[in-house]
């Protein structure tokens, strides 16, 4: 699954670091690190997250795999 | 029928059966096809990339993609709906014919459009010296390509690396290296790191932080050449101080060259700053007439800014690709009068040895800035940027809570020094000089820039009126 943290947004409140603390961490006081391609069996994990951020900054991917077909 | 009648029914046309290109296949151009189709258009769309990935994120490629923490592949953004487009991923886009409103490819095709969206964003500038940028271990850091690189050349644990240039790309990847307990030298021609974008006085600051991780921090010194060996791998570099750096591992680090080579001849406002456009994203033709057909979009972008006094603004912002992409697509589809403007003001972060720096508003647009929350030797602090009374900017390390209330003061054109957040007050807030380097004194570009018009890039036509 994709997901991607509009940083700009992020305050450093730290709800999805406990949420998914493998998913995400804190690189010192409020910078946030995350792996914005977790595996889908954290899907869970990272929704909560997501849901439990104050200022909704975390951006998770709804689409299927197939319906984000690139052809080049 | 009715004018009006007959103008919407020309816009219910288009947006069923209009041709629409994004040329751009990065964040601006993912996030401009996606408000198309929210916004109604269900015509063909076309995306041209020059690379052979679908759209990434790229902030995490000089942060957790150069730890090794996350895979550089791993970077695919998240796609928000369906975009039924017909993607042309890596071939560039070569040139622009807007006579015939057709989009030539460096394999030799050409793509017919209605409507345009350029979103061709900006790369890294490479080592001034080909044969030395040739080097094995000499890097830039910009693609996804160049962080797998970097990655895992810093995973090969060098004996040093050399960062060359102190804006953010350079001081994060600086932080990386300590992180890993790398040793990294970072020479920098401006007086400190992040001078441009925050001025001397936050300069200073991050050189102190720079010091304190032990990073050989040198200012004030350009790299006069990279030296390799016989092997054709990079080993030591001659700084203008004439001393040298060994090095296994050196980071060209030097700002970003906007993509707009394809442009020329196209007749646009395209140059050194990027294209100009006017606020919703219409490019403007070289004599300042904007177009109809053709929007820009993302870092390429420059456009007029209500709260600094409609000076042309480039921002390679995050928020600015996404909300620039957002007001393009909807005027795209659109007439005028419900046009939207991209009126963003502009912010960023940064992670580096610890510290998350943030800003909001214009920090170089400043001449003079004051302290106004915090503790400067704790690292965490809040600083506002003014000019002629009234405040601008605002910067913030370890404080980025405080950055909405900035905001708001610099959306409102609120007095500077501004007034006291009532909380966590310095003991001293005296408003000092701010300390950006002279326009024209080399430093790492900041990453917004007041482009205002520069004569020497006048290519239009001027002919008066007999």
């Amino acid at each position: 699954m994709r997901i991607v943290v509009d940083l700009n947004r992020c305050q450093g409140y730290a709800q999805c670091v406990f949420l998914a603390p493998e998913v995400f961490q804190l690189n010192g006081e409020e910078a946030l690190v995350y792996e914005p391609n977790p595996d889908d069996g954290r899907r869970l994990q990272v929704e909560r997250a997501a849901a439990a951020c104050p200022v909704q900054a975390i951006v998770v991917e709804r689409l299927a795999a197939a319906e984000r077909s690139v052809a080049s | 029928m009715t004018v009006a009648a007959t103008l919407a029914e020309l816009v219910r046309d288009f947006r069923a059966n209009g041709r629409i290109v994004i040329v751009g296949a990065s964040l601006a151009g993912l996030r401009g096809a996606e408000a198309l189709r929210a916004e109604g258009f269900t015509g063909p769309l076309t995306i041209i990339g020059d690379e052979p990935y679908e759209p990434y994120d790229r902030p995490p490629l000089s942060k957790q993609v150069l730890k090794g923490w996350v895979p550089a592949d791993h970077t695919a953004l998240p796609r928000l709906r369906a975009l039924d487009a017909q993607w042309r991923l890596g071939v560039a886009a070569t040139g622009l014919d807007r006579a015939t409103k057709h989009v030539l490819l460096a394999d030799g095709e050409q793509v017919p459009y209605d409507r345009l969206l350029i979103a061709t964003g900006t790369r890294a500038r490479p080592w001034p010296n080909p044969d030395e940028a040739a080097l094995e271990g000499v890097y830039t850091l910009r693609s996804r390509d160049d962080a797998a690189g970097l990655q895992r050349a810093l995973a090969a644990r060098p004996s040093r690396v050399l960062v060359i240039g102190a804006g953010f790309i350079g001081s994060e990847a600086a932080s990386v290296c300590r992180d890993l307990d790398i040793p990294v030298t970072v020479a920098e021609r401006g007086s400190a790191p992040l001078v441009g974008a925050l001025g001397g006085v936050i300069g200073e600051i991050a050189a102190q932080m720079q010091r304190d991780h032990g990073v050989d921090l040198r200012c004030g010194v350009g790299v006069s050449s990279l030296e390799g060996d016989a092997g054709g791998h990079v080993r030591r570099a001659h700084l203008s101080d004439g001393t040298t750096v060994a090095a296994d591992v050196v980071l060209a680090s030097l700002g970003s060259i906007r993509n707009v080579e394809w442009l020329e001849g196209s007749g646009l406002a395209a140059g050194f700053w990027g294209v100009g456009c006017d606020a919703g994203g219409r490019a403007f033709d070289i004599n300042g007439v904007a177009t109809d057909s053709v929007y820009v979009a993302g870092d390429v972008a420059r456009a007029p800014h209500v709260l600094y006094e409609y000076q042309f603004l480039a921002m390679e912002h995050w928020d600015n690709a996404v909300l620039g992409a957002q007001a393009a697509a909807h005027n795209m589809v659109n007439l005028e009068p419900h046009y939207r403007p991209n009126l963003l003001l502009p912010g960023f972060w940064s992670g580096q040895f610890g510290v998350n720096i943030k800003s909001v508003g214009v920090p170089p647009f400043g001449d003079e800035i004051v302290f106004t929350q915090g503790s400067v030797k704790d690292r965490r602090f809040a600083a506002a940027y003014g000019r002629r009374g009234r405040i601008v900017a605002a910067v913030t390390f370890n404080h980025g809570r405080w950055l909405e209330y900035y905001g708001r003061l610099i959306q409102e054109s609120a007095p500077f020094p501004p007034p006291p957040p009532g909380w966590d007050r310095p003991d001293d807030m005296k408003p000092m000089p701010a300390d950006f380097p002279e326009p024209g004194v080399p430093t790492a570009v900041p990453d917004v820039v007041l482009t205002g018009h520069d004569p020497n890039e006048r290519r239009a036509e001027f002919r008066p009126r007999r």
